[in-house]
């Protein structure tokens, strides 16, 4: 902002991407990579919602250790119930389709992504496979548990496990497109002056998310398919009643969902270099390291499958190799928490909401990837291993990073996205809430692991039940972490103050452009001169357009 | 609901304090990072909050942190790795002479078999002070033998078998649970182990109602499917001759050369044509549906028993001539040598320990 328009105050651009036309017709067959990633918005954020009510019907349950509150094949239904609907439906697409849509484009300087049919396409795709999944839940759950793990889910339940395969079938697909249309536009569709130098971290960590995504999604089709085949037609792959053999199925399906993680963080972690330079008004610490890094967990990502397989009966050997190789996707992984913390170091530090939930994901995903270690190490393992250790530490990286990171990335870009501000005052409070409610759910459950407490329990021994009960606790409070942006969220769009161009005095051609957007994104195609980041020095000098 | 929160499991084998050093050492490791990085980001966050009068310090990085903190994890996580190493390669490697028991999972409980015939469910009693193996295989679907106290966890697959072992060091009672998702009542697919002194699992041993040793369950259960039809020690029998069989190398029609391990007995049995023994016709039945994996189990139990004669005429033309030391899995250079028939005239098997079967002269492979 200029002195000048700092004192006036922001107003509405007249023409933007969300009043350019009305109606649902322009809604459902828009090419608009905006409005895609607002219908992606709504569409995860219902899963996100259902996912959670599974959560909270589980930690209700398991406040005693009998088993009081649901039938064990209830219970069964609801673990796996939310374990699909939040990896699948929610995780995976939630900061690529959701923000990476709205923002790659932008970010790179372009109008829009280099195929957008495609895009649009990628969000019916995510539909039908979110309508068979609704259909197998309606039509009475599945209990396989999210990994599917045969001959349990060939041979013996007697659930809708093909209506949920065939549903996350199609929700790979959808990924699979939108990865391929951001590696497009990254390469092709690069504004004059946006040399790789020079693109924010942010599209950087979705470039590396997106090889993923097309490169491992495909081989989670293909277990799918065999799974399907050997359930419906008795074709024996995996169940050794039929010839097969069952830890084929399982290196199979961790070839993808190992680096399926990545998928999830790598966009979160994108999301948090953005946050950490503008809060601290400074450029980022290694900037090339953060970006190889991101390429490198990518890479190491896809050789360290066998890590969840420790004692399901693999070679010595092999286990040897794959424990080598998962401490070496450690390191990328810790060289980027550093240079995030070194970039607040003799900053310009302050602390909103986006801020909050920015040093929050540094932080429990410290806490995540450290006890990464215990899990990769091969004698601790054997002990841990399908316990809530396990539980805990996925969800201090799924959760306590991944969605932390899209919690403020949504706040940081929301004024972009809308052209308003959330009230900031609920903001942080939900922000606190949700760190304490966090730690208090699933710290309990590190210790309940290495207790000995297994996983997927729908009763439990008694001594458990204290530790559960605090993790109970933690989970009623996180839900108001989750509620309260909800409604504060759906209050701004209304009584929001106007954000203007660019609230936060950010850097990046996103802010350059109005908020919100024109449907073409630029008035006219911008040329790039600097650095990401250029912070001090012409940042306060306002863009005018 | 308890009145004080253990923290910590009991420490109930051998193991259990190797593996509670490294998680202590972890605990450490983790402790210390998470608090620098929370401490830092608390000091950056106040030292250098906005104000009017401050810029930021504009800093590009510095490739001499960069190294410092690539390097240091690494060499840290380098430690972790070696130390879980070493424990892993410990747990997987069998014991020598170890006390031998054979466990079936099944949807949803434990069954657990005693070579003196003992069998139990859902309880598991060993004595302590000697390394027991648990051998052990799914009649269903993947289950996970899991025992808290003793730091062992084993998957327990439905094609083929698999070990675990501990010794056991404090009496007492303790959780087995299924640590692998197996269905509807996984979380009752639990059981206690009891760790007894040896004097008071003699006793226990002695007090059952066993109605045999496993190997003579076997050798009823090897009569009564009519094994004995073709399975005979004489030069006119359809089948190979299974004494000394077990633990030996054995060439097959294609030339393959396989050891004849537990693995190798039950794949025999339930997928005859899988691999047949040169000089005989794929003529044997699938058992598969017809025979349990308890009468597997005790069936192998009892060929193991089955001890050679030497010096007798031959007649068993699946031995071939020379198997030569390259052709032989690794894991049984030692049984080499005498790859001669075996004799003739079967009778009772012979309670002898595998120890005793002929040594093995020629030494190991290169």
């Amino acid at each position: 902002m200029s002195t000048a328009t700092a004192i006036v105050k922001p107003v509405m651009p007249e023409r933007h991407y969300l009043n350019d036309n009305y109606g649902i017709r322009s809604w459902l067959l828009t090419k608009d990579h905006k409005r895609i990633a607002i219908l992606y918005l709504f569409s995860i954020s219902f899963f996100f919602l259902l996912g959670g009510i599974f959560a909270a019907l589980i930690r209700l349950h398991l406040l005693t250790p009998n088993g009081e509150l649901f039938q064990a094949d209830t219970y069964n239904k609801l673990f796996t119930m939310h374990g699909v609907n939040m990896v699948f439906f929610f995780l995976i697409p939630s900061v690529p389709a959701v923000l990476g849509n709205f923002l790659m484009p932008i970010m790179v300087g372009a109008k829009d992504l280099a195929f957008p049919k495609v895009n649009l396409l990628s969000w019916y795709i995510y539909m039908v496979g979110a309508t068979f999944s609704l259909i197998a839940m309606v039509s009475g759950g599945v209990d396989t548990g999210w990994t599917f793990y045969a001959p349990l889910s060939s041979g013996y339940l007697r659930t809708h496990v093909i209506a949920m395969a065939v549903g996350i079938l199609f929700a790979g697909f959808s990924s699979i497109f939108t990865g391929l249309n951001f590696i497009v536009t990254v390469h092709r569709m690069r504004a004059p002056g946006m040399t790789w130098g020079r693109l924010p971290l942010f599209v950087w960590a979705n470039y590396a998310a997106s090889l993923i995504m097309i490169l491992g999604t495909p081989v989670l089709a293909i277990t799918l398919i065999l799974l399907a085949l050997e359930r419906g037609f008795h074709i024996g792959i995996f169940d050794p009643k039929l010839g097969g053999d069952p830890v084929l199925f399982q290196h199979m399906f961790w070839f993808y969902s190992h680096p399926a993680v990545y998928i999830m963080i790598l966009p979160g972690m994108g999301v948090v270099s953005e946050i950490v330079t503008c809060f601290s008004r400074k450029r980022v610490f290694g900037y090339s390291f953060i970006a190889f890094s991101s390429i490198a967990i990518a890479v190491f990502g896809f050789v360290v499958w066998a890590h969840h397989m420790f004692v399901a009966g693999i070679s010595v050997y092999s286990a040897l190799v794959f424990s080598l190789l998962s401490y070496a996707v450690a390191i990328p992984s810790a060289v980027k928490v550093f240079n995030w913390t070194a970039t607040m170091y003799k900053g310009s530090v302050k602390m909103d909401t986006p801020m909050l939930y920015a040093v929050a994901f540094i932080g429990l995903f410290t806490i995540g990837g450290l006890t990464g270690l215990f899990l990769a190490a091969l004698g601790l393992d054997v002990h841990v291993h399908d316990t809530y250790f396990v539980i805990a530490h996925f969800h201090y990286v799924m959760v306590g990073g991944m969605v932390t990171a899209y919690m403020g990335g949504l706040h940081f870009w929301w004024p972009k996205l809308t052209g308003r501000m959330y009230p900031e005052a609920p903001a942080k409070l939900a922000a606190i809430v949700t760190f304490i409610g966090f730690n208090l759910t699933f710290f309990p459950q590190f210790i309940l692991g290495y207790l000995g407490m297994p996983r997927r329990y729908w009763a439990y021994p008694p001594e458990f039940q204290v530790l559960n009960v605090l993790s109970t606790a933690g989970a009623s409070i996180l839900s108001v972490g989750f509620i309260l942006p909800l409604l504060y969220f759906l209050y701004s769009l209304k009584y929001g103050e106007v954000a203007g161009d660019n609230p936060w005095q950010a850097t990046g051609l996103e802010w350059e452009t109005s908020s919100p957007p024109p449907t073409h994104n630029f008035h006219q195609i911008p040329v790039v001169t600097k650095e990401p980041y250029a912070y001090g020095e012409d940042a306060e000098v306002p863009v005018v357009h | 609901m308890q009145s004080n929160i253990p923290i910590f499991p009991e420490q109930a084998s051998s193991m259990a304090a190797q593996v509670d050093s490294l998680y202590l050492f972890l605990v450490l490791i983790t402790t210390f990072f998470s608090l620098l990085i929370a401490i830092l980001i608390l000091i950056f966050a106040i030292k250098y909050r906005r104000t009017p009068e401050r810029q930021a310090e504009q800093i590009h990085g510095s490739t001499l942190l960069e190294i410092i903190w690539t390097v240091i994890p690494l060499g840290i996580s380098m430690v972790i790795f070696v130390w879980g190493a070493v424990i892993y390669y410990h747990m997987e490697r069998a014991p020598s002479n170890p006390l031998e028991i054979y466990g079936v999972g099944k949807q949803w409980m434990w069954k657990f078999q005693h070579p003196n015939g003992q069998r139990e469910i859902n309880t598991l009693h060993v004595p302590t002070g000697r390394d027991v193996k648990v051998t052990m295989i799914s009649q269903d679907v993947i289950h996970s033998f899991f025992v808290p106290a003793f730091r062992v966890k084993q998957d327990v697959l439905p094609n083929r078998y698999v070990f675990t072992w501990f010794r056991a060091t404090v009496p007492g009672t303790y959780h087995l649970f299924c640590s692998q998702y197996c269905g509807t009542k996984h979380s009752g697919m639990v059981g206690d182990v009891i760790v007894m002194t040896p004097d008071d699992y003699s006793t226990w041993l002695a007090s059952g109602k066993a109605e045999g040793s496993l190997a003579s369950l076997g050798e009823k259960a090897f009569q009564q499917y009519g094994c004995t039809t073709c399975h005979r020690p004489d030069s006119g029998a359809r089948g190979p001759n299974l004494q000394g069989l077990f633990g030996r190398p054995v060439r097959l029609v294609d030339n393959r050369v396989v050891l004849a391990d537990d693995n190798y007995i039950r794949e025999s049995i339930l997928e005859p044509n899988a691999k047949v023994v040169s000089g005989f016709q794929s003529i044997m039945p699938t058992f598969r549906g017809v025979v349990s994996e308890d009468e597997i189990i005790a069936i192998t139990e009892y060929i193991k028993h089955l001890a050679p004669q030497e010096a007798n005429p031959l007649n068993n033309r699946s031995t071939p001539t020379q198997i030569r030391d390259s052709e032989v899995p690794n894991i049984q250079q030692q049984n080499m040598q005498q790859e001669k028939q075996q004799q003739e005239n079967k009778q009772q098997p012979q309670k002898t320990p595998q120890g005793t079967r002929p040594a093995n002269p020629s030494g190991k492979k290169p």
